[in-house]
């Protein structure tokens, strides 16, 4: 049913969507924690920060990324000289490039759940003997649940969909770094692709679908507050 | 032992307060706005006071020389608030024992049934709070506290969002676990009745400032306190027992200090204690002892001061073998040429003893 190069793209996007996805949901988690509950000075220029790639061209973010992270970048060649380590041209930078391009909206998903959660029912929780990261993960964690779950599953839609910061960072290479929508845009490029156009077209469609209905059913799920019994 | 000394600037309200009081259930009485839940957050660690020190028993809480500042987790406070404040994701049975992880080894399983079948909580175990009742979670919320083996229950007004049926019904349980636990309870309110009803001693304060502290009835005596209950509730508490019940005219006659008071039958076993409190503009004065009148009890007395108004009424404190305040007119404290040693006859009509202090007492 699926080409070759059809099923390479589906599943380099998933890994690269899932990877992606994993990695930045705690560093997302904590920095909206940071964000609405501690006041700090700064606290707006972070908040900032976060929403740079929300603002910028996409591929002013892949080129942000490669002056960091490129082989002569700031960290990048610390990575490279003494680990010998690069995430140029390879579907792990194609992940960190989601990554950042995730990063706005899911910090807001789970922000915004952070802000419904009683505050009183934190201090309730210290006057009963929980010290702060107790609070966190037996009261807060919990009941953001479904922000998390809504974040995530939004971070990887937009993983998936992810083109401009990759193909500026870690370039279009078969196999590698070329996700659903480089494929498309290869498709696109090429005379008489059409038709691979198109069917790349339905399978992103398809997969943004399954998506939203998977973040739906879970999130009403998680909101039914059933409690554990002992 | 409860000692708080405190100052606490908030934007524009200002609290100053010193207070020192001994165990059993310590009132901290005042209106709204008073200061009264910021004491009740600075006592569990939650607001810093910018100076001073609190202490229970040898705990040192807060001291602002020191630089000692117990965080809420370590200070051992079981805090109900006002709203249940019980966790949504979490079972009755998971809510209860929240605290229980950093108790005392005392804290077991007979514990854990004791509170529950104090409160009455057998039945609600494994249910989600959001399908309890305001009743039901307020007693969750409270065996919760309990629980987690406080040294100072704090209840911070956690009659008010319940209905009068429902405050009655916890105000008993709270009786019980006060008679029970044998934990010293602060319980803040600023309803007279409530505190009349399970307060030994009594914190009043106003705007931030301390206005009285003492047993129940020296405080609630106080004429003062009208800046707090307001200039038509001054009045007395008094310590009474039930004596004798006449049954042809549903009456029962309680005992009290000034002699004896009879009410409306009250549904309590002979030589069972209670508060009563009589209102200033309930009592009449006399000054000869007035016959064929249909009050029931009349005291005699002699006035003890008359304060000093403007207006057309002014208050008169009678010893009647207790304090006891009338409220009459100007005019009338002139005519009957009221001053201290006055002879008089007090007449207190037998509906005006605080229906609400007296209803629905267990047994």
């Amino acid at each position: 049913m699926l080409t070759d190069i059809e099923i390479e793209a589906v599943r380099l996007s998933l890994r690269v969507g899932f990877w992606s996805t994993l990695v930045s949901m705690p560093i997302a988690i904590l920095t909206a924690w940071i964000l609405s509950r501690l006041r700090f000075p700064g606290r707006g220029l972070l908040d900032a920060i976060v929403h740079v790639p929300l603002v910028i061209p996409p591929v002013a973010v892949g080129y942000l990324l490669l002056v960091l992270l490129g082989r002569n970048g700031l960290i990048g060649k610390l990575l490279y000289e003494d680990f010998n380590l690069t995430v140029v041209f390879t579907w792990e930078g194609a992940a960190i490039a989601s990554a950042v391009m995730a990063f706005p909206l899911v910090v807001r998903s789970i922000r915004l759940s952070l802000e419904t959660v009683d505050r009183g029912l934190e201090t309730a929780a210290r006057t009963l003997g929980s010290s702060p990261a107790r609070v966190f993960f037996s009261i807060t964690l919990p009941l953001i649940a479904p922000g998390i779950v809504t974040g995530a599953l939004l971070g990887f839609a937009r993983s998936i969909g992810e083109f401009g910061a990759t193909i500026t960072f870690v370039s279009n290479i078969s196999g590698e770094t070329r996700t659903i929508p480089l494929a498309l845009y290869t498709a696109v490029q090429m005379p008489g692709g059409d038709t691979n156009a198109l069917r790349l077209l339905i399978i992103s469609v398809a997969i943004a679908l399954i998506a939203l209905f998977a973040s739906d059913i879970l999130t009403r799920r998680f909101t039914q507050h059933k409690p554990e019994n002992t | 032992m409860i000692s708080i000394t405190m100052q606490k600037r908030i934007q524009t309200f200002d609290l100053d307060i010193n207070v020192q009081c001994v165990g059993g259930v310590v009132a901290v009485f005042g209106p709204s706005g008073s200061g009264k839940t910021t004491i009740a957050n600075a006592i569990a660690g939650l607001v810093q006071p910018d100076h001073g020190n609190i202490t229970i028993g040898n705990h040192v809480l807060f001291d602002s020389q020191n630089s000692v500042d117990v965080r809420p987790e370590r200070r051992r406070i079981g805090y109900v608030f006002q709203d249940d404040r019980l966790f949504p994701h979490l079972s009755v049975r998971r809510n209860l024992t929240y605290g229980k992880r950093y108790g005392s080894p005392r804290n077991t399983k007979s514990q854990f049934d004791k509170v529950v079948d104090i409160l009455g909580l057998n039945k609600l175990l494994d249910r989600p709070p959001t399908t309890l009742s305001g009743g039901e979670k307020q007693r969750v919320s409270i065996g919760r506290a309990l629980l987690s083996s406080p040294q100072l229950l704090l209840m911070d007004e956690p009659l008010s969002n319940l209905d009068q049926a429902r405050r009655i019904e916890i105000l008993s349980f709270i009786e019980q676990l006060r008679d029970t636990f044998s934990i010293p309870i602060l319980y803040v309110s600023h309803s007279v009745e409530e505190i009349v009803r399970i307060a030994d001693q009594v914190v009043a304060i106003s705007n931030g400032r301390l206005l009285a502290q003492g047993t129940v009835d020296t405080v609630m005596n106080k004429h003062e306190l009208g800046s707090i209950l307001g200039p038509f509730d001054i009045g007395v508490v008094m310590e009474a027992q039930v004596s004798m019940h006449d049954e042809q005219f549903h009456l029962t006659r309680l005992s009290v200090p000034a002699g004896k008071l009879d009410v409306a039958r009250i549904n309590l076993p002979i030589g069972q204690g209670l508060r009563v409190r009589i209102r200033a503009r309930d009592v009449i004065l006399a000054q000869t002892k007035p016959e064929r009148i249909s009050t029931l009890n009349v005291l005699k007395g002699s006035v003890i001061e008359v304060t000093d108004s403007d207006g057309p009424q002014v208050d008169v404190l009678v010893d009647v073998g207790s304090p006891l305040w009338a409220r009459v007119t100007t005019r009338s404290a002139k005519t009957l040429e009221l001053r201290p040693g006055t002879e008089v006859y007090a007449l207190i009509k037998a509906v005006a003893i605080d229906r609400g202090v007296l209803q629905d007492t267990p047994n």
